[in-house]
């Protein structure tokens, strides 16, 4: 088939899912309405596999499939066509997106069957991935950013899902309004872009950027990126636009692994590495990447610590995550941010199944206080969990290991690192270890805290099989992006991943030539710290789990300043929402009431008023119409008499 | 203060004066009264006082044209008291009364 038949299939088969459940929105089917979203997003992933088997089958140099469906827009010299293009960068991700898609849609379907709302569930979630297929294979900005308010109006749409709860209903407006501050930028970004290049395609851009670094900051290029890059705070979840992404938990736990995991927040770090070439020339916008995604790193880890909800726990350890691929984007690692974004979609996708297949044998109880000693239970969910648990934490040879040793490698490494990066970085990696695997004891091991009304059971087949599926993935995903390093000695296996993003992503300029063993050095001591890190938390809460609990209260102000998440939320609430609402009701009732309602009020009183003068003169009283008669004949007699 | 000749000699001036007199009795009662049957009284009166001119002026100046359209001004007046009277008798045989209120019920 031809590449244009396949790209419109692969785009257009979940909009078609989504039209199907859409109409049928009323009907409890679940089994049916999960049938037809999963077999749509199954055909887009056979096609999206049929097209990168085409790409890895051209020669290196001229590996790119694009298509240019028609023009979309044409106004003076602004030239927008509906073109779509597979690439090395597009390809990874629509294999992500529609590979973990379907697991996805195969586990909701057991996971949502008991909702009444199944079929727009699918719906919501088919039309997602459509837009997240535009956004990834848009050829310009303007198509990416279609997919990208799209997406934002889906993840909206499912986290508000079971909108009858209010504080859900606010958790998705919530991160739509936080979206939209970024999406804002966005648009500010393109439009620097746009009056400095003059077109928003990707590869004129690409190939329009300059080679020589643009120094200062208030060049074109450092500020369209620095615009770009907050709008990717706003998607990924970075400071300070990721207050969300917790609150966004509030969703059914399948949305949270597709959307608010594996796809939907990765596409800030995708709009980075697609504009790699841009970023490169804006040194100093990289340097406020690295620097942002460091920081978020180590601060979501921190408050990772002390959450006691299993997925808000997962939601700040993606928040941290993410942190690491924008630290990579920083340090000028593209092709090390894509490698964690893969990775990370993978046993991130596993760990938010696994909460889900959790929460659905503890009757939607999601306190990891609760919880404990699962592991009887749930053999297949725990040993999944394990994997994700390893990889997460940086065990080899897991897959994130080798995504995170790059990362923390090149983030001291590279001209564009720095040491305190890697501090950041390698700090964020032992809190990760800590509370994933404070996770694992609170929730799987150690003694049974289950209320007793509760029976917790294996899940069904339907979501153990893509737990075991992505399970496997978090094994071997990583061995696609073996370093050097290790690779030469295990079978000269060549670092496929490096080789494979090399022709569209630019090299770090002046890297240095790496010394061997400072690699294995940095290896062994960022496996070294979260190995130590896991066996503390290990020890802490299974062991001895009173021991965390007196700590606990010993730094109580630390703790408290950990469980209220570094009171960020009141603090925007204080200073920017409070203000903003205040003022608006001010502006409301003084300048709208007051004045605008009261200046129309008069107007139409004096309308109503002569119109009821009027009205009381036409009564319906004959003498009173003569006497009108008499009174003119009388005063234009005298008129005229007088004159 | 007039001249004696003007209580003397009655002339065109008596009429026109007469006529509006009776003339504003008509409005007068027109405006002010209640009662149908008064009120077409009333406009007979108004009319007969405009007759009245007519025929004052027809005397002093000469001419017939003003005794002719005190004749169509007659038959108009007894067409006008036939419907008129109609209407009164229909809203009698309704409300029992001829007060010129009832005719507020024709009002759209």
């Amino acid at each position: 088939m031809s590449h244009e038949i396949l790209l419109s299939i692969l785009i257009l088969s979940p909009f078609v899912g989504f039209l199907i459940n859409g109409f049928r929105y009323k009907k409890h089917s679940g089994n049916l309405a999960g049938g037809i979203a999963s077999g749509a997003v199954f055909i887009s992933f056979i096609c999206a596999v049929i097209l990168v088997a085409d790409l890895v089958g051209m020669p290196a140099e001229s590996r790119k499939i694009a298509v240019t469906f028609f023009d979309w827009i044409a106004v003076a010299n602004l030239s927008v066509k509906a073109g779509f293009v597979v690439d090395q960068i597009s390809g990874i991700m629509i294999l992500i997106i529609t590979g973990v898609g379907t697991l996805i849609h195969l586990f909701s379907i057991s996971y949502m069957h008991h909702d009444k709302g199944v079929a727009k569930y699918f719906s919501y979630l088919n039309l997602f991935l459509f837009n997240m297929l535009l956004l990834v294979l848009g050829e310009n900005l303007l198509i990416m950013f279609v997919g990208w308010e799209g997406v934002g109006l889906c993840s909206y749409l499912l986290i508000g899902f079971w909108f009858s709860d209010k504080e859900k209903a606010a958790a998705g407006m919530k991160a739509f309004i936080t979206n939209r501050i970024g999406d804002a930028a966005f648009l500010l970004g393109m439009f620097v872009l746009f009056l400095t290049f003059g077109t928003l395609s990707f590869s004129e851009l690409v190939s329009m950027a300059p080679s020589v670094p643009e120094l200062g900051w208030a060049g074109p290029l450092t500020l369209a990126t620095l615009f770009l890059f907050v709008g990717a705070t706003g998607k990924s979840a970075q400071i300070p636009l990721y207050v969300w992404l917790p609150d966004a938990m509030a969703g059914p736990t399948p949305v949270s692994a597709l959307i608010h995991a594996a796809t939907m927040v990765t596409a800030g770090v995708y709009m980075i590495v697609r504009l790699n070439p841009l970023f490169l020339a804006a040194p100093n916008t990289l340097m406020i990447v690295a620097s942002v995604g460091a920081l978020t790193a180590v601060m979501a880890a921190s408050i990772g610590l002390v959450q006691n909800d299993i997925k808000k726990v997962l939601a700040y350890s993606t928040v941290s995550q993410l942190g690491y691929m924008f630290l990579a984007c920083g340090v000028g690692a593209f092709g090390a941010a894509m490698f964690h974004l893969m990775t990370h979609a993978f046993f991130k996708a596993l760990m938010f199944l696994g909460s889900g297949s959790v929460i659905h044998s503890m009757h939607e109880e999601q306190d990891i206080r609760k919880m404990g000693g699962l592991r009887k239970y749930m053999p297949i969910t725990h040993f999944t969990f394990v994997l994700g648990w390893l990889a997460i934490i940086g065990m080899p040879p897991f897959a994130g290991f080798f995504s995170k040793d790059e990362i923390l490698w090149m983030a001291f490494h590279s001209p564009l690192g720095h040491t305190g990066l890697w501090v950041c970085g390698a700090l964020g990696a032992t809190l990760t270890a800590f509370y994933m695997t404070r996770l694992m004891a609170l929730t799987f091991w150690g003694k049974s805290r289950v209320d007793h009304k509760i029976h917790p059971h294996e899940s069904p087949a339907l979501m153990t099989g893509p737990l075991i599926v992505l399970g496997v993935l978090s094994v071997i995903g990583g061995w696609y992006g073996i370093p050097h390093v290790i690779g030469q000695y295990v079978g000269h296996l060549p670092n496929l991943l490096e080789g494979w993003l090399e022709p569209v992503i630019r090299a770090v300029p002046n890297l240095a030539h790496a010394d061997e063993s400072t690699e294995w050095a940095f290896m062994g001591i960022s496996v070294a710290l979260a190995g130590i890190s896991a066996s503390v938390a290990y020890h802490l809460y299974v062991r001895s789990p009173e021991t965390p609990k007196v700590m606990a209260k010993k730094m109580s102000v630390a703790h408290d300043i950990l469980l209220n998440k570094y009171y960020v939320d009141e603090f925007y609430f204080g200073s920017i929402i409070n203000p903003l609402v205040s003022v608006s009701k001010n502006i409301w009732y003084y300048i709208d009431v007051n004045f605008i309602d009261k200046t129309t009020y008069l107007i139409t009183d004096l309308v109503k008023g002569a119109g009821l003068f009027a009205k009381s003169l036409q009564n319906g009283n004959i003498q009173q119409y003569a006497m009108y008669i008499a009174i003119g004949v009388v005063a234009s007699l005298t008129f005229i008499l007088m004159r | 203060m007039p001249s004696i000749d003007f209580v003397t000699q009655v002339g065109l001036t008596h009429y026109l004066v007469l006529s509006a007199l009776i003339f504003s009795v008509g409005v007068a009662g027109v405006l002010l009264r209640k009662n149908a049957i008064v009120l077409l009284m009333s406009v007979e009166l108004m009319l007969n006082s405009v007759n009245l001119t007519f025929v004052a002026f027809s005397k002093y100046s000469g001419k017939l044209e003003g005794n002719i359209m005190v004749f169509f001004v007659m038959t108009i007046a007894a067409a006008e008291a036939a419907v008129g009277l109609a209407l009164v008798v229909s809203i009698f045989k309704r409300f029992k009364e001829v007060n010129i209120r009832f005719f507020e019920h024709l009002k759209g």
